[in-house]
C-alpha cells in the first residue's frame, strides 16, 4: 500500500488491517436512488476507499433536494441528481471509480436485471416493496449481496438479503481467552511444574505469571478434591482463598491477576453451543462444490473429534499479566507452539477432505488455514431469508410477542406501518400524509391498510398498532430528514463495511428506526 | 440575499413535521408554517470540535434547518483525517479545521451562516457560551467534555426551593466514537445527569507501571513507553519529545526495536509505535455519520419540541450486529457541577485575596489560581496582564463589598484542579453567605413566592 493511502487510512487500519482494506478496494457498490438516504451511505463508503460506485437515479435535481442533501447545490438545479451526486462524491476521494446511470432504479430491474450481476452489491434505497421483492430475486439469483436501506419521516429500516454470510474473524468485544488452565497440555504442565509458588525469593515470587500460579494451586485443589475442580460457588470462593493464602505481600499484583482470573479454571470444557451448532450444520457434510470455510468447518469438526479431544485448536495468544520477562516469554512460546502443532493437525484434515472430495489437496492456503484456527471460537455464520418469504410468513410468534412488548411495540408498529404505506402508494400513486388536504382521509386509510396487514400475518386480539403511531406515519408524509437519513444511511454502510471485509458479524432481521425516543430494534424477521 | 428557491419548497421534508400538529411531541410544540423560519433566524447553536463528529454535525443541522451555528476547534488538518473528515481535502492540510469546515458547509447549503472559532475552547471567555441556545459536543477528550459541561452547567441558577430556573438552562447534546461502538446523550443540566454525574461511564485510562516498562517488559507496547518515556529523556536532555515529529517517532519506532529485540519480544511496527505514543483511537466514517445524525436528531427535536426526546443516554455497538440501547441515567443529586453549587460560609470581613487563597486549601475544590466573577463582573483575572492589572486592587477589599452587600450569592471561580496527577481547567459554581448578615432580601424573596 502506498505511504500516503497509509496514511490517509490509517485511522481505519487499525480496524479492519490491510487484508480489510483490500477487500474493500476491490468491490463494486451498485446504489439505486441518490436521496440523503443513498447518497450518505456511499459517502462513507468512498471516503473509506471503496473500488467503484454506480448511482442509478432517473431524477432531476428539485428545490426539495436541497433541503436534504449535501452533495446537491443551487446549481444542480434541472440537472440529473445520479450526475450531480456522482460528482461531489469523486471530490472526496480520487481513488475511487464513480459511475453513474441516469435511469429510474425501477425501470432496470423491470427491463434489465442482469444489469445488477456485474456489483458486489447493491444498496437499495427508498425502493417500494413491489420493487424491492423483485429486485432481492434478481440478486439471489447472481449470487449478489443487497442491503436496504429506508429512511421515512422519524423512522426507517436497514435489512440485508443474501443467502449466507460467513465470518471468521468476527472480532468480539469481549472474548474468554482460551488458556487451558484447568487441563493444561504436558509441555505445559511440565513447565508449571518447575515453579515453587513457596519461593523465599521475593522478587521471583512476585513474579510469577498468574498462569503459572492457577495452574498449579488447582494442581492442589483436584488432588485433595478426588480430581474435581472448584464447581459450586462455595468452592469457587474457597479457591479464591487458597491463592490468597499462596500471598506474602498485599501488593503482589500477580496473586491480585491470579485471585481476578480465578473463575477461568472452572470454564467449562469443550466447545460452545454457538460452534457446535456450525459443526453439526448440515453445510459441514462437504462435497466438491463446497466453499473453503465449509471445508475447514468440516476439518475442524473432524479435529475436535480426534486430536483435539473435545477442543478447538489453540488460539496460542495469552494476555499481559505481571511476570519476569523471561517467563512470560516461555509462556508466550509454550502457547505459540500448541497453536501450531493444533492448526498443523487441522491442516491434514484439510488435506485429505480436499483430496476426498476431488479437489486440488493444495487449493486452501496455509494463511487461510491458520486464521481459520487462530477464530475457531469465534465463528459466524449468518443466514437470511429471501424478502419474499419474510413478507409472506413472518415469524408469527415473534411478531405476536413484539406487538405487545412495550420496550418493542413502536418499532414493530414501524415496522408494519412501513410496508403498509408501501401498499398504500401502490394503490393511491401517493405516500398517505403527502398533501394536507388528505389528512383525515389518509390516517382512516392507513389503518385500515395496516390492520388488513395484521390480519392477513394471522394476527388478533390484542396485537394492535398504537393510534398515534398511524397519526404520526400520517404526519410524516413520506418526507426524507437529513438528519434520519445520514443515520440510516451510516448503518447501512457500516453493513456494507461489515458484508465486504468479511470480518465482524452483520445484521441480521430487521433493524427497525425509532426517531421519536431513539429506542430502535433489531426485529428478528 | 434572495434565495434561488422559494424557501417552502426547499425545506418541503421539514416542514411536514415542524408544520403539522402531532401526537406525539413535547408540551411545547407548537406546529406553524412560520417554525422553520424562525429556527434558522432566532436559533443559535455552538457546534464544538470541528473533527470526525463536528464536520457531520455542521453538515446535519445546516440541512436540519439551522441556519446560525458558531463551530471552534483549536486543530488543523491533518491527512488521516481526511478517511472521515468529509468537509477537508488534501490540499486543505494544515489549515484550520473550524475555518475549513465552516467554510465548505457554507458554500454547499445556501443561506446558513457558521461562524469559525480557531482556538481553544478555554481562550473564550465563560459570557461567550451563553449566546447559544444549545451547545453541542462533538469531541474526542474527556478533559474538553469536562470543561464545556461546567461552562454550561455554570450558568444554572436555582430557585429557593432547588428546582432549576428554566431560563438559566443550557442544554447539552454530546457525542463519541470509537471504532464501530459509539454514544449520544441529551444533557439538560439541573434535570438529567451532567458529564460529571456519570463521569464513571469514562474509565481513566490504564497506565503502565514505569517498573514494568524499565526491568520487566512482556509487550510491543512496554518496549514502545520505554522508549518514549524513560529512553527519551536519558538521551535527549532537556529536549521536549514532540509526538507529530517524524523524526522523533521514528527514533522512538528504532529504540524500542532495540529494546524489543533484547529480550525476545514481538510486534513492534511503526504504526504501533505511533499509536501508544499518540494514544490513537480508531475511527471510521459511518460511526461518526450515525453518532452526529443522532445528536443532530436530538438538538433538532429539542429545540423545536416536535416530537419526543432521547432520555438520555444512547448506544451504539456494531461489533456484532447492530445493538442501540437508550439509557435513562438519574442525575447526582449532590454534583458539585450541576448541583446549586458548593456553599461556603464567609465573614463580612473576608477579602478577596483571603477568599481565593482558601478555594485552594477547601477539601472539595481544591482550586490552584482561580479567577473569580460574579454576576458577569470580572472580580479578579488572573490573565490576560492587562485585565488582571485591571482587577487586582481588588483582591484587598472584602467579598462581601464586591458582592454589594448581599447576604448570600453565587460567584464563579475558574482556575487548575488535579485530577488523577494532571492538571485540568475547571470551572465551580460557589454559594456565598456571609455570617450575621440580616436576610432582608432573603425574606423578600421568600414572600414573593
Amino acid at each position: 500500500m502506498a505511504a500516503e493511502s497509509k496514511t490517509k487510512y490509517d485511522r481505519q487500519l487499525r480496524i479492519w488491517g490491510e487484508q480489510g482494506q483490500a477487500a474493500l478496494e476491490k468491490a463494486s457498490i451498485c446504489l439505486l436512488n441518490c436521496g440523503p438516504t443513498g447518497s450518505e451511505a456511499l459517502k462513507n463508503l468512498v471516503l473509506g476507499g471503496i473500488g467503484s460506485i454506480t448511482i442509478v437515479d432517473g431524477s432531476k435535481v428539485e428545490a426539495f433536494d436541497l433541503g436534504n442533501n449535501f452533495m446537491l447545490d443551487e446549481e444542480s438545479l434541472g440537472q440529473s441528481k445520479a450526475k450531480c451526486v456522482c460528482a461531489f462524491l469523486q471530490e472526496l476521494n480520487d481513488a475511487v471509480k464513480a459511475k453513474f446511470v441516469e435511469e429510474a432504479p425501477e425501470t432496470l430491474i423491470e427491463t434489465k436485471p442482469s444489469f445488477f450481476s456485474q456489483f458486489t452489491l447493491v444498496i437499495a434505497t427508498q425502493i417500494l416493496e413491489s420493487y424491492l421483492l423483485k429486485l432481492d430475486k434478481i440478486c439471489w439469483q447472481a449470487n449478489v449481496m443487497l442491503v436496504v436501506a429506508r429512511s421515512y419521516g422519524l423512522t426507517g429500516l436497514v435489512r440485508i438479503s443474501m443467502k449466507e454470510h460467513v465470518v471468521i474473524e468476527s472480532k468480539p468485544d469481549h472474548f474468554l481467552d482460551d488458556l487451558r488452565l484447568h487441563h493444561p497440555w504436558p509441555e505445559l504442565k511440565q513447565y508449571a511444574n518447575t515453579f515453587d509458588l513457596n519461593v523465599k525469593d521475593a522478587v521471583v515470587h512476585k513474579h510469577i505469571p498468574y498462569i503459572i500460579i492457577l495452574i498449579n494451586i488447582v494442581e492442589e485443589w483436584a488432588n485433595s478434591h478426588g480430581g474435581n475442580l472448584p464447581s459450586t460457588r462455595q468452592e469457587k470462593r474457597d479457591f479464591k482463598d487458597q491463592v490468597k493464602g499462596h500471598m506474602l505481600n498485599f501488593d503482589e499484583e500477580n496473586y491480585r491477576e491470579a485471585m481476578d482470573a480465578s473463575f477461568k479454571v472452572s470454564a467449562s470444557r469443550g466447545i460452545s453451543s454457538h460452534i457446535q451448532q456450525i459443526i453439526s450444520d448440515n453445510a459441514a457434510e462437504v462435497g466438491s462444490t463446497s466453499p473453503d470455510f465449509w471445508v475447514l468447518v468440516a476439518a475442524l469438526k473432524e479435529f475436535i473429534e480426534n486430536e483435539g479431544d473435545g477442543e478447538p485448536p489453540l488460539e496460542g495468544s495469552i494476555p499481559d499479566m505481571t511476570s519476569l520477562t523471561e517467563y512470560y516469554i516461555n509462556l508466550q512460546k509454550i502457547y505459540q507452539a500448541k497453536a501450531e502443532s493444533d492448526c498443523l493437525a487441522v491442516e491434514h484434515h484439510v488435506r485429505s477432505l480436499l483430496k476426498r472430495i476431488g479437489r486440488d489437496p493444495e487449493s486452501i492456503s496455509k494463511a487461510y488455514i491458520k486464521n481459520f484456527c487462530k477464530n475457531a471460537r469465534k465463528l459466524s455464520v449468518c443466514r437470511y431469508r429471501q424478502l419474499e418469504d419474510e413478507y409472506n410468513s413472518p415469524v408469527l410468534p415473534e411478531l405476536q410477542k413484539y406487538l405487545t412488548d412495550e420496550d418493542y411495540s413502536f418499532a414493530v408498529g414501524f415496522y408494519i406501518l412501513l410496508r403498509a404505506v408501501d401498499r398504500f402508494a401502490a394503490n393511491y400513486n401517493r405516500f398517505p400524509g403527502m398533501f394536507d388536504g388528505d389528512m383525515d382521509e389518509d390516517i382512516s386509510w392507513l389503518k385500515t391498510i395496516a390492520v388488513g396487514m395484521l390480519n392477513d400475518l394471522g394476527c388478533h386480539g390484542s396485537a394492535i398498532i398504537p393510534e398515534d403511531l398511524i397519526n404520526e406515519m400520517c404526519r410524516f408524509g413520506g418526507a426524507e430528514l437529513h438528519a434520519v437519513a445520514a443515520l440510516i444511511g451510516g448503518i447501512a454502510s457500516q453493513e456494507v463495511i461489515k458484508l465486504v471485509t468479511k470480518q465482524f458479524v452483520p445484521l441480521t432481521g430487521t433493524f427497525i428506526f425509532n426517531g421519536i425516543d431513539q429506542k430502535s430494534q433489531v426485529l428478528p424477521f | 440575499m434572495a434565495e434561488a428557491v422559494a424557501p417552502e419548497m426547499r425545506w418541503r421534508d421539514v416542514n411536514k413535521l415542524l408544520a403539522r400538529p402531532g401526537n406525539i411531541v413535547a408540551p411545547t410544540f407548537e406546529h406553524s408554517p412560520q417554525l422553520r423560519d424562525d429556527l434558522g433566524k432566532y436559533v443559535r447553536l455552538l457546534v464544538v470540535g470541528a473533527g470526525g463528529l463536528g464536520c457531520e454535525l455542521l453538515k446535519d443541522l445546516a440541512l436540519m434547518g439551522f441556519q446560525n451555528i458558531d463551530v471552534i476547534d483549536m486543530d488543523t488538518i491533518e491527512v488521516s483525517n481526511l478517511n472521515r473528515q468529509f468537509l477537508f481535502r488534501l490540499q486543505d492540510v494544515g489549515k484550520s479545521k473550524a475555518e475549513v469546515a465552516a467554510k465548505r458547509v457554507m458554500q454547499r447549503v445556501s443561506g446558513v451562516t457558521i461562524v469559525p472559532h480557531f482556538c481553544r475552547i478555554e481562550d473564550k471567555d465563560i459570557e461567550f457560551y451563553n449566546n447559544f441556545q444549545i451547545i453541542v459536543l462533538g469531541l474526542d477528550s474527556i478533559e474538553a467534555r469536562s470543561y464545556i459541561n461546567s461552562v454550561a452547567c455554570s450558568f444554572l441558577e436555582y430557585d429557593e426551593n432547588d428546582n432549576p430556573l428554566e431560563e438559566t438552562v443550557k442544554p447539552m447534546v454530546d457525542g463519541g466514537t470509537e471504532g464501530f461502538k459509539g454514544h449520544a446523550r441529551v444533557i439538560m443540566p439541573g434535570t438529567t445527569p451532567c458529564f460529571e454525574c456519570n463521569i464513571w461511564l469514562f474509565p481513566p485510562q490504564v497506565k503502565f507501571p514505569l517498573c514494568t516498562l524499565a526491568e520487566t517488559p512482556r509487550t510491543a507496547a512496554h518496549c514502545i513507553e520505554y522508549a518514549h518515556l524513560i529512553r527519551w529523556d536519558e538521551v535527549h536532555s532537556g529536549k521536549a519529545f514532540d509526538a507529530d515529529n517524524p523524526e522523533h517517532m521514528q527514533w522512538v519506532y528504532s529504540e524500542a526495536v532495540k529494546r524489543a529485540d533484547l529480550f525476545g519480544i514481538t510486534g513492534v511496527t511503526y504504526s504501533l509505535t505511533q499509536g501508544v505514543v499518540k494514544n490513537i483511537i480508531p475511527a471510521i466514517a459511518s460511526t461518526n455519520a450515525i453518532i452526529s445524525a443522532a445528536c443532530a436528531l436530538e438538538a433538532f427535536k429539542l429545540i423545536s419540541g416536535c416530537s419526543k426526546t432521547l432520555s438520555n443516554y444512547l448506544t451504539y455497538n456494531g461489533l456484532d450486529g447492530i445493538h442501540i440501547k437508550a439509557t435513562d441515567f438519574v442525575r447526582e443529586k449532590d454534583c458539585l457541577v450541576c448541583g446549586p453549587g458548593t456553599l461556603i460560609e464567609l465573614e463580612t470581613s473576608v477579602t478577596l485575596q483571603q477568599f481565593i487563597e482558601s478555594l485552594a486549601e477547601h477539601p472539595k475544590l481544591l482550586i490552584s489560581k482561580p479567577s473569580v466573577t460574579y454576576r458577569g463582573n470580572n472580580l479578579y483575572m488572573q490573565a490576560p496582564p492587562i485585565l488582571e492589572e485591571m482587577t487586582r486592587a481588588n483582591l484587598h477589599l472584602p467579598l462581601f463589598d464586591l458582592m454589594d452587600k448581599v447576604p448570600k450569592g453565587t460567584v464563579h471561580v475558574s482556575g487548575t484542579t488535579n485530577k488523577e496527577g494532571k492538571k485540568t481547567s475547571c470551572l465551580r459554581k460557589l454559594r456565598v453567605a456571609f455570617k450575621g448578615v440580616d436576610g432582608i432580601v432573603d425574606m423578600d424573596v421568600a414572600g414573593a413566592s
